[in-house]
């Protein structure tokens, strides 16, 4: 799958919305509202994920889940606002963080994959500490966001039939 | 970048292999005679697998091997190409091919080694495959790739094998402590047929030949100093610690002869340069393999000027055949003619590069030729007469093609090819200096080292003393006195030039000779094989019919485990029927919901019903105090629900109503053969499973070293992995590696879907898309002939 190609290429949303669908307003504005609130619930349970209920795998799903509800809202033309970076490059990239942590584990003597603690003095927030299993974790996310992302964008443009 | 700099990203590529050549120079003059340098990663400890590095001074000749000509391929390359979409990435496939050679060179752990092994496997593939639009480019590189690919594989056991027996992963500690018994015998054989295999010797030797499909820069690099070496480099780095199992002689012994013998034989009667070069390449290879294979020191030396001679005169030649490809559009030596007097500094470095491989003094060639005779006259080198004559015989045979050589490229036509050959050459336009300069520079290393030896008798000698010989290598000499080899070496000259004389009647000898084993031929009727077998087998267990496969995976993973369950008898103690009010309500609403999902008309109905299930399923999950579970599971829940929606819409509205009884029957046995298996399942595990997982018990039981894995998850958490949330860190911590995979699979399938989807659309709705060459587009998911026996889906 050549990720230089445009997924949607080829289907001519008029109105962007799938014609199964009669736009709603209300949907709409409702949507609007609640999906960055879900991307931050989202982002929350990433970082939480550690300590407490939560995680990758599950931030990202919510991710997922808040998109679809675009979807719902507005159809593919929709989809592509909410997340403007490719899904392919989504997946890619969580790939790569991933992949790209466990081998930074191998500097300094670790085993691949062996996590360790990070404390950072960052400006204006103070030491934060995590550990480098956080990021394997972003990527897990970004994983799941662009699995669900692609599988929308792909089983949910319109065919033929649709027309 | 690659688009706007065209074949001039050679240039920037020569950087690698100039800073190779630049690190070896600098080693060299710090690493001493004996000097070793070790550096290791650890990488996985749990498999053995460590990133170690060994430099010695038989793995510094190879890194000035493979440098020196790697940055005369590339700088020749950036003349050589044209511009075009694919030179760049011709330059970064070559250059991983020169890394992961690099690598395999430094490698001291044989898992790291192996891992370099198959990356000079798969490059060397992409590589030979560059024009990918021949059909005889292609198979090719898929002839090499399964060639060696499968002797890496076979190598593996091997390692796997001695390594076990070994104790260790490092090659180095198997040469100083060489393990023994049966089963060391056993992994030696399957290691030297991957060695084999690489450097293309007799019977694997087929695919070099077609290899030379690769571009000619590439070849030049595949042929001398990188891939084909990579077997001759396991050989020689083993030989100390294995030569004298009887497998080894006969394997590396036995093989190297025959394709020296056969090598030469061949390169006799072909009519295209590179083919003439690419038998000489096998034969060469199988003087290294006896050379390296005998564990003599003399040999050894002998092969390790060898190895340093056949690079430069190897790489030269190629260069060369290159520059007459490049400026006549032939390497048809039936054609070319007149070029010597036309290119007098390319045919003379050709010229001498060639009289190196025929071993003439007073070039280096000869210097190692004389040194393998000497070899093979000492006592203690096994089936020395046999092996001398196999010498002899097949040098004989190296000095006639490379008159062949240099008479059919620059030498007037010949007339026992009779007429009717168009002549080409008379008009070619001059190489550019830049272009020339490799094959020249290369072929004038050749007379430099055989004229003044003691440039490289450092190297050799203390490459030699590094593969672990015991005694002192011999300096290499020009002229050693009268001796027997002497007399051999000018046995071998008379013998070639008569050879080459008798060029005419020894073609035709060839052509009337049926040659009866075709190694070629084997290999295309052993793929013909594997493929009409799989093809086959696929008929066979591939239905196509989704409704088979979800039956099929359901009853193994049912009936599978449910037997040992059943046989371990019924729980001691029932658990309670519940333990909160509300599981009773969730529980009637998942039965009540199954029911109805199974009895639906509709599939959208039957798709909501199911979500109702996993909506109960969640509120279970949240009254038992789960609420990562059910988080997780809530949300899979509804983007399923969306997923199927989507996917609903391209197909049928309602169920086909089916008349045969059967076709329910079977779905409803197989889902109460799973409802079964599971609830005894849950049954089961739950009064095996260790109910005390609290804190403190578990404290204890890891402290007492009896620990189940939860209790030792649940102790090691927060302390080790720094995380109090168990789930989350078992996910990214303690099974890592499993994550890692998982989301690989993910994404690879997740792109199979998005692949089969587009390419169901497009071929309902392009039909005129895919033309007949094209290859099927990949099967969609059907369901033809069973309980949906639905129109094909339009998805």
């Amino acid at each position: 799958m050549s990720a230089a190609q445009p997924i949607d290429q080829g289907d001519p949303p008029e109105d962007g919305r799938a014609p199964m669908l009669p736009p709603s307003l209300i949907l709409d504005v409702v949507v609007r509202a609640e999906f960055h609130v879900l991307l931050i619930v989202s982002t929350y349970l990433l970082f939480t994920g550690h300590n407490s209920p939560g995680g990758g795998f599950v931030g990202g799903l919510v991710a997922g889940a808040a998109c679809a509800t675009r979807y719902v809202a507005g159809g593919p033309a929709e989809l592509r606002r909410s997340i403007r970076v490719r899904p392919t490059t989504i997946l890619g990239a969580g790939l790569l963080i991933s992949v790209s942590t466990a081998f930074l584990s191998l500097y300094n003597d670790g085993g691949f994959l062996q996590h360790r603690l990070l404390s950072v003095d960052l400006p204006f927030i103070g030491p934060v500490k995590t550990s480098s299993a956080f990021f394997f974790d972003f990527g897990v996310y970004l994983v799941v966001l662009g699995t669900v992302l692609l599988i929308l964008s792909v089983l949910g443009s319109p065919t033929e039939d649709d027309a | 970048m690659g688009r706007r700099l065209g074949p001039r990203v050679f240039w920037i590529a020569a950087v690698a292999p100039l800073a190779t050549v630049v690190y070896a120079a600098v080693a060299a003059g710090r690493l001493g005679a004996d000097g070793v340098w070790t550096e290791t990663y650890r990488w996985v400890p749990a498999l053995g697998l460590d990133l170690g590095f060994r430099l010695d001074q038989f793995a510094l000749l190879m890194l000035v091997i493979i440098g020196v000509v790697g940055l005369c391929v590339f700088t020749y390359a950036a003349s050589y190409f044209h511009d075009g979409p694919e030179v760049a990435r011709t330059a970064a496939v070559l250059l991983a091919f020169a890394g992961a050679m690099v690598g395999l060179v430094l490698s001291d752990n044989v898992l790291l080694l192996f891992l370099f092994w198959e990356l000079t496997t798969v490059t060397s593939f992409l590589l030979i495959g560059t024009n990918d639009e021949q059909g005889s480019a292609r198979s090719a590189a898929l002839h090499a790739l399964l060639v060696t690919g499968g002797g890496g594989l076979t190598m593996l056991g091997g390692l796997v094998l001695v390594a076990q027996q070994a104790g260790t992963w490092s090659l180095s500690a198997w040469v100083s402590a060489p393990p023994s018994g049966t089963v060391v015998t056993v992994g030696v054989g399957l290691i030297l047929v991957g060695a084999l295999t690489k450097s293309a010797q007799v019977p694997f030797h087929s695919w070099l030949a077609g290899a030379m499909a690769a571009p000619t820069p590439i070849s030049a690099f595949l042929h001398s100093a990188t891939m084909v070496k990579a077997g001759v480099f396991l050989v020689a780095r083993l030989a100390p610690a294995f030569s004298t199992l009887g497998v080894w002689r006969w394997m590396v012994l036995g093989a190297g002869a025959a394709s020296l013998l056969l090598g030469g034989y061949r390169a006799l009667r072909q009519h295209d340069l590179k083919l003439v070069l690419a038998y000489g390449t096998i034969s060469q290879l199988g003087l290294l393999m006896i050379l390296f294979g005998a564990g003599t020191t003399e040999m050894a030396t002998a092969g390790c000027a060898l190895l340093l001679a056949h690079a430069a005169f190897k790489a030269a030649l190629f260069l060369t055949v290159g520059v007459v490809d490049h400026q006549t559009h032939t390497r048809d030596l039936r054609q070319l003619t007149g070029l010597g007097r036309r290119w007098p500094v390319v045919t003379a470095a050709a010229a001498l590069a060639a009289a190196s491989m025929a071993g003439l003094p007073p070039l280096i060639g000869f210097i190692a030729k004389e040194f393998a005779l000497k070899g093979a006259l000492e006592e203690g080198v096994p089936a020395g007469r046999l092996l001398l004559v196999a010498i002899v015989v097949g040098s004989m045979f190296t000095v006639a093609y490379s008159a062949r050589f240099v008479w059919g490229a620059f030498g007037s036509p010949d007339p026992h090819h009779g007429s009717g050959f168009e002549h080409v050459g008379a008009d070619a336009p001059h190489p550019s200096k830049v272009f020339a300069s490799a094959p020249v520079a290369l072929g004038i290393v050749g007379l430099v080292f055989g004229l003044a030896p003691m440039l490289i008798d450092g190297l050799v000698g203390n490459a030699v003393a590094a593969l672990g010989y015991a005694g002192t290598a011999p300096a290499l000499q020009l002229w050693s006195g009268f001796n027997a080899a002497l007399g051999l070496s000018a046995v071998v000259i008379a013998g070639g030039v008569v050879l080459f004389l008798l060029r005419g009647p020894v073609e035709r000898f060839q052509e009337r000779m049926p040659h009866v084993p075709s190694a070629l031929r084997a290999y295309e009727r052993g793929l013909q094989g594997v493929l009409v077998g799989s093809d086959r087998l696929t008929g066979v267990t591939q239905s196509g019919s989704l409704p088979v496969y979800i039956g099929v995976v359901l009853l193994t993973a049912a009936l599978v485990p449910l037997i040992p369950l059943l046989s371990q008898g019924g729980p001691e103690e029932w658990p309670a029927l519940f333990d909160s009010p509300l599981q009773i309500v969730l529980g009637l609403v998942i039965v009540v919901a199954a029911f109805a999902a199974a009895m639906a008309r509709r599939r959208f109905v039957a798709v909501l019903l199911l979500g109702a299930v996993g909506y109960a399923v969640v509120g279970m999950f949240v009254v038992q105090g789960a609420p990562d579970l059910a988080l997780t599971l809530v949300l899979i829940e509804t983007l399923g629900i969306v997923a199927f929606v989507l996917v609903l819409r391209h197909l049928p509205e309602n169920f086909r109503p089916t008349m045969l009884p059967g076709r329910k029957l079977v779905p409803a046995v197989i889902g109460t053969v799973v409802g079964l298996f599971v609830f005894v399942f849950m049954l089961t595990a739950g009064s095996l499973r260790d109910t005390s997982l609290s804190a403190d018990s578990a404290a204890t039981a890891v402290a007492a070293g009896n620990a189940s894995a939860s209790q030792e998850y649940l102790v090691r958490s927060e302390p080790e992995a720094k995380g109090r949330n168990i789930v989350n860190v078992i996910v990214v911590d303690f099974r890592g590696f499993d994550t890692l995979g998982e989301i690989t699979v993910l994404v690879v399938a997740t792109l199979g879907v998005v692949g089969l989807v587009r390419a169901g659309r497009r071929r309902d709705g392009e039909p005129g898309d895919a033309g007949p060459g094209d290859a099927e587009p990949a099967p969609v998911m059907t369901s033809t002939g069973d309980t949906e026996a639905d129109p094909e889906p339009t998805a």
